[in-house]
């Protein structure tokens, strides 16, 4: 029993970082309608950024606000050079785009800050808790990870009350009536990719800190996809609540189930469940119910 | 009449021969001239696909996003050319749009979706609590509504939420397009008796465009009968009312009364406007 609660909570914790790269997606599919392909790559780029001010010798706070402002930046050139020039494309158009511009920050990132693999530590703690007398044993450093997804969470859900959150939402909803109403699109998009490249920060920080900054979180961002189909694409809980499911989900199995297929279940686990997801509900968990009136 | 009065009525808006094409191909409007005074409710009248929608997504400039491009002509907002600006900037000027078919934010609440329409105003909260208020005294229906999800609630609660969220931008004119449509006659009504009341209270302007010609003729001082993308006809609304063809095409009244259906399509093919 304590062994089930060990890895199921450890599961937990692992799951809190999909939701960060998943919170991303959501943000820019739920404003925009584009599937944002390059979130993944925008965790690395921030990391890159963070881990290469890092080693500048810039002190911590100032290269978080630093890379923040490049991120910020970054938003403001995609709109600029892309989404302004795909305006009322089809769906699949844009979401093109962001492969383009996956591929590029990707390329772009290494060659600035070079493509070996960079410890990166912040000072979050990393030694083991026990609790239960000893009987479980967690990472600290997970527990600071979902603490810091909690306080993430909390700020978007008190943003979305805002002015500006109510015009993003508003602009989730139709953007023709948002555009009638006087918000204007090209400022929504820039901030909407803000938003998602600074979740980018967070989460590159954390999965930096985790397994050292990267090429290899670019793919293993992608685990937020499974995570999108059970929450559903437009949820913001959904982005958090995937994310514990897939993670508790795919330890769980890789211990209980693994075994009978000989191990090594835990990297496709998840798809499947997704996929499994995708038949019964597709809108996911929390997504938005479709309303449909004349 | 002398200059000085010609410049006192100068009218809000004006619409000067404009031409739009579609996808660099469809010409929709042939050059479309109109003119909307100072406090006027004027009609803009026509079958569908006459033009209405275009003319009055030209105004707002929300033709853009449907690939859309005034190729000719020019319009003027206060004297002041406007073709150029975006939407939000016209709403900055007190020009909005409430758009055929309601378009309310589904997922937001009655009271979200009126505080959108506050989202150009840089005034602080309590001028716009202040608003709301006002919008829920014209509309008591939605004060009771104002926690539900738009999306939920009925077609005439929309077209008002609709309307209640363009008074949010403290509009001098409001371009109101089909709000008569998917609505009971009575609610129509209604909705008509609110706006000739904003019209008279609040000193909003509107251009509406509608199908329903026997109602917007009732409500509007002047009127524009569009076909084709030409205005063929316009007058005192009193006056076209009286009009014999407006009578046989768009009231269905002929010269012996009511007339069945078949008998005005009939004539319709056998008589166009500027044929």
């Amino acid at each position: 029993m304590m062994f089930f609660l060990e890895v199921l909570i450890g599961g937990l914790m692992a799951g809190v970082m999909y939701s960060l790269v998943a919170l991303g997606f959501v943000l820019i599919f739920k404003a925009s309608g584009v599937f944002n392909f390059a979130q993944g790559a925008m965790v690395l780029f921030a990391g890159l950024f963070f881990v290469g001010f890092m080693e500048l010798g810039v002190p911590l706070l100032l290269s978080l606000l630093l890379t923040a402002a490049v991120m910020v930046l970054l938003a403001g050139v995609i709109e600029r050079l892309v989404l302004r020039h795909l305006v009322n494309q089809e769906g699949i158009i844009l979401f093109m785009a962001t492969i383009g511009v996956s591929f590029f920050l990707d390329g772009f990132g290494q060659t600035i800050w070079g493509s070996n693999v960079r410890q990166l530590d912040v000072g979050i703690p990393t030694d083991p808790i026990l609790l239960f007398d000893g009987d479980i044993l967690i990472q600290s450093f997970d527990l600071y990870a979902a603490l810091v997804a909690g306080v993430l969470l909390a700020i978007l859900v008190v943003f979305q009350k805002t002015r500006i959150g109510r015009a993003l939402r508003a602009v989730a909803d139709d953007h023709q009536a948002a555009q009638s109403v006087g918000i204007p699109l090209n400022v929504i998009w820039v901030i909407v990719w803000s938003i998602a490249g600074l979740v980018a920060l967070v989460a590159g920080v954390m999965w930096g800190s985790k397994l050292g900054v990267q090429p290899a979180i670019v793919s293993l961002a992608l685990k937020a996809l499974p995570v999108l189909i059970l929450g559903g694409f437009t949820s913001v809980p959904g982005a958090i609540v995937g994310g514990l499911i897939i993670g508790a989900g795919e330890k769980l199995a890789e211990v209980y189930i693994g075994p009978l297929f000989g191990g090594g279940i835990e990297n496709w686990f998840a798809y499947v469940l997704a996929l499994g997801f995708l038949l019964i509900r597709p809108q996911g968990l929390f997504g938005e119910r479709i309303i449909e009136r004349v | 009449m002398s200059t000085s009065t010609a410049v006192a009525d100068q009218p809000l808006l004006s619409v000067n021969n404009i031409e739009v094409i579609y996808n660099h191909v469809i010409l929709v409007l042939k050059g479309v001239s109109l003119q909307v005074p100072q406090g006027g409710i004027v009609a803009l009248l026509g079958a569908n696909g006459a033009g209405k929608t275009t003319t009055l997504k030209a105004i707002s400039n929300l033709l853009r996003a449907e690939r859309g491009d005034i190729t000719k002509g020019h319009i003027d907002y206060r004297g002041e050319r406007v073709d150029q600006l975006n939407p939000s900037a016209l709403v900055k000027k007190g020009l909005i749009q409430v758009m055929e078919g309601r378009h309310c934010f589904a997922h937001l609440t009655v009271e979200e979706n009126l505080l959108t329409g506050a989202y150009t105003r840089g005034e602080g909260r309590k001028a716009i609590e202040q608003d709301l208020e006002m919008v829920y005294t014209y509309f008591p229906r939605l004060k009771v509504r104002r926690k539900s999800l738009a999306g939920y609630t009925s077609g005439g609660e929309q077209q008002m939420t609709a309307i209640g969220r363009a008074l949010m931008s403290k509009p001098d004119m409001i371009l109101l397009d089909e709000p008569s449509m998917g609505l009971a006659p009575q609610l129509v009504e209604e909705i008509f008796d609110i706006v000739h009341k904003l019209n008279r209270e609040a000193k909003v302007s509107f251009l509406v465009a509608e199908q329903n010609t026997n109602m917007a003729l009732r409500y509007a001082d002047y009127g524009y009968i569009l076909e084709n993308g030409r205005i063929v006809m316009d007058g005192e609304a009193a006056k076209l009312r009286e009009n014999s063809d407006v009578k046989e095409f768009y009231l269905g009244l002929g010269a012996g009364g009511r007339m069945s259906f078949r008998d005005v399509k009939h004539y319709r093919r056998r008589k166009r406007w500027l044929a």
